[in-house]
């Protein structure tokens, strides 16, 4: 693995994204500066989701740019960004240990899994098949993946949905120390995620 | 023991872990018996020693019939009264099954390459058992495409059961077909004509194939039972980590 | 390279694990083998002259089976969304999806082909000859219908849409397949002429499938 320079600024400048024929979100701008979170919020349908999945690259950009400052020139925005979607990307007939050590080795290179599996709580049963997990330990189970490739940016839709209290406490944590050695979170949300002080961008006006 | 305490799978275990060592025992010393007079029965004047083949082939072809009698009773037992242990043999049946038929159909081309000069040709007979080899298959595709154990069951018992009611009309049409394509001069295989003296040493055979087939049943069944019951407790497992 | 190793062994390990797909393919080979001589009678010598033809039509239908889950499978689960950001290009990791489906589903027909030989009375050397031409044409299938897989990820009942795309463009596949083992059962044409140009066609396929692929899923995002 060669060393990644660490970006120092997620800057989006007048924003438009189309879908389906339909302007879901025009001029919007916004910054996220190292240690620093961000929480989209807004109505359902006010293009949280699809805010996110334009910065992971899903999803054309109709206007505007977006950019990573100080980031590693050959990789783009995407390869560069964790995406937590809806969906949790899990295969129920592999094991938890081998669903987590397949991305860490497809997005990473590494296989380190271990340390992983026991901060999101699922060392001990990193060997039953992922078909036999609970909504939210097959939640915790793609969040493992956050941590077990280092990437400088999260992208994270509605993180705690399906966690329970005590897992959502555990997911603050991790966003913490993300945060404190340097990472950027960009995260839409219906309510709070467990940060303090962080600056919220409101999508889809008054609505 | 009455009969009914069986149907508790744990009282199965128990009672298969001590009569499956005597059942096997029985198998082999059957089996032993039924080889050895095979071995010393007559060659057939027409077909030589090629006809002891026909003593595996026609005990396999019996059970790989019987096989799905079977299951088609244990369907019943899934469906009509949701018997635990129905879907427990059924599903133990179906591989058993399945090698039973590939068994007579591997006996009948070895048997038909110096009768008919081929491996294979389209009889009647040979080709109902390869499509009954098929709906085996299938069988088993399906208990492997579904999951959930008793979602599983219910599902091929239904296809079972059509299979049951569909295999004497596929017999019917494919006996139809292969007269109407070859008339009768050809080689039967087995037959109702055969000679007493090699009518003891295949009954012998027969009854060693149903013991093998009873023995391999009930063991194949105990490993569902557990199999099921690992199922079960590593999703337990899954459950205890939620907290 | 570690991200196309990881993809290869993950999807043959699903392959081998979900419900057998592999095996259901070869069934599917069988059945669709077993069913020719009841509709066109058992008549071995006319099985032996066609039985090429037959099991190159078979392989072609069956290796079709399971292409519609290639890539929809990923879609569903939203895995497909990480493979696009991911570093590695998508063309190779679609590449290497390609070959694990061929490793796991076409290989086992090549396997088969000869067992199914015997049924439709095909000399060893017939039964050589279609093994080695499936071998070498089974691959530009899969590559092919890698394509249609790309180009239906997105639909709901894409299976029967993905036959209708790809059938079309494996006419040549077809045509070469059973020229060349046809050529080495009874000639006129030497054996090598038809097979190196299905050998070509597969090089082909391998080439353009993945390409075509990639970017049939980069347009079609919104």
């Amino acid at each position: 693995m060669r060393p990644i320079p660490r970006p120092t600024r997620l800057l989006a400048t007048e924003l438009a994204c189309v879908r389906g024929g339909r302007r879901v979100f025009s001029g919007l701008s916004f910054a996220v500066g190292t240690g620093e979170a961000l929480l989209v919020s807004g109505p359902n349908g006010a293009g949280k989701s699809s805010l996110l999945r334009l910065v992971a690259g899903l999803v054309r950009i109709a206007a505007g740019r977006i950019e990573l400052e100080g980031g590693d020139g050959d990789a783009n925005l995407g390869e560069q960004a964790h995406y937590l979607g809806h969906q949790d990307a899990l295969k129920p007939s592999l094991t938890v240990a081998e669903n987590l050590e397949f991305w860490t080795r497809y997005l990473d290179g590494g296989a380190a899994t271990a340390p992983a599996l026991d901060a999101v709580g699922l060392g001990a049963i990193a060997h039953l098949p992922a078909a036999y997990l609970s909504a939210g330990q097959r939640r915790r189970l793609s969040i493992a993946r956050l941590i077990s490739v280092e990437r400088p940016l999260w992208l994270l839709d509605e993180p705690t949905s399906a966690l329970d209290a005590s897992a959502q406490a555990m997911l603050a944590g991790l966003m913490r120390s993300h945060l404190a050695s340097g990472g950027m979170i960009l995260a839409a949300t219906h309510g709070p995620i467990g940060l303090e002080g962080v600056r919220e961008l409101r999508l889809g006006g008054a609505g | 023991m009455p009969l009914i305490d069986l149907a508790n799978p744990t009282r199965f275990l128990a009672f298969t872990s001590r009569f499956l060592p005597w059942l096997a025992a029985a198998t082999v010393l059957v089996l032993a018996v039924g080889i050895s007079l095979v071995a010393s029965a007559p060659d057939d004047y027409q077909q030589g020693a090629t006809v002891k083949i026909m003593f595996i082939h026609v005990p396999a072809a019996w059970l790989a019939m019987g096989c799905w009698t079977l299951m088609s009773i244990a369907a019943l037992g899934t469906l009509v009264w949701r018997h635990p242990l129905a879907d427990v043999a059924a599903r133990a049946a179906a591989p058993l099954g399945a090698a039973f038929t590939a068994m007579c159909l591997i006996t009948g081309m070895l048997w038909g390459r110096p009768m008919w000069g081929t491996y294979w040709v389209w009889d009647g007979r040979l080709t109902s058992v390869l499509v009954l080899f098929l709906m085996y298959l299938g069988v088993l595709a399906l208990w492997r495409t579904v999951d959930d154990p008793s979602r599983a069951a219910r599902a091929t018992a239904v296809l079972t059961l059509v299979g049951a009611v569909n295999l004497p009309i596929i017999k019917f049409s494919v006996d139809w077909w292969s007269t109407l394509h070859q008339p009768a001069s050809v080689l039967r295989l087995g037959g109702p004509t055969i000679h007493p003296s090699l009518l003891t040493p295949l009954l012998i055979m027969a009854l060693g194939f149903l013991l093998l087939f009873i023995t391999l049943h009930l063991a194949a069944m105990r490993n569902e039972i557990m199999r099921r019951r690992v199922r079960t407790m590593l999703m337990l497992q899954a459950e205890a980590a939620g907290r | 390279m570690t991200a196309l190793a990881a993809i290869l062994t993950r999807d043959m390990r699903l392959s081998v694990r979900q419900g057998g797909g592999a095996l259901i393919g070869v069934l599917f080979f069988l059945i669709v083998v077993t069913l020719m001589p009841f509709a066109i009678g058992p008549d071995l010598a006319l099985l032996a002259r066609i039985g090429p033809a037959i099991l190159w039509l078979g392989a072609l239908l069956a290796s079709l089976l399971a292409l519609d889950r290639l890539i929809a499978s990923d879609y569903d689960d939203g895995a497909l969304d990480l493979i696009l950001t991911a570093r590695a290009p998508l063309e190779l990791a679609l590449a290497a999806k390609a070959l694990a489906h061929w490793l796991t589903t076409g290989l086992p027909l090549v396997i088969a082909a000869p067992l199914l030989g015997l049924l439709l009375n095909l000399d060893p050397t017939a039964t050589g000859a279609v093994a080695l031409t499936l071998a070498a044409g089974t691959p530009a299938l899969t590559f092919i219908g890698l394509i249609g897989a790309a180009l239906t990820v997105a639909l709901r009942r894409g299976g029967l849409l993905i036959a209708v795309l790809v059938l079309p463009l494996t006419v040549p596949v077809l045509i070469f397949g059973v020229a060349a083992s046809n050529a080495a059962i009874v000639g006129p044409v030497p054996f090598g002429v038809p097979f190196t140009i299905l050998c070509g066609l597969t090089l082909m396929s391998a080439v353009i499938g993945p390409f075509a692929a990639a970017a049939a899923l980069r347009h079609g995002m919104e």
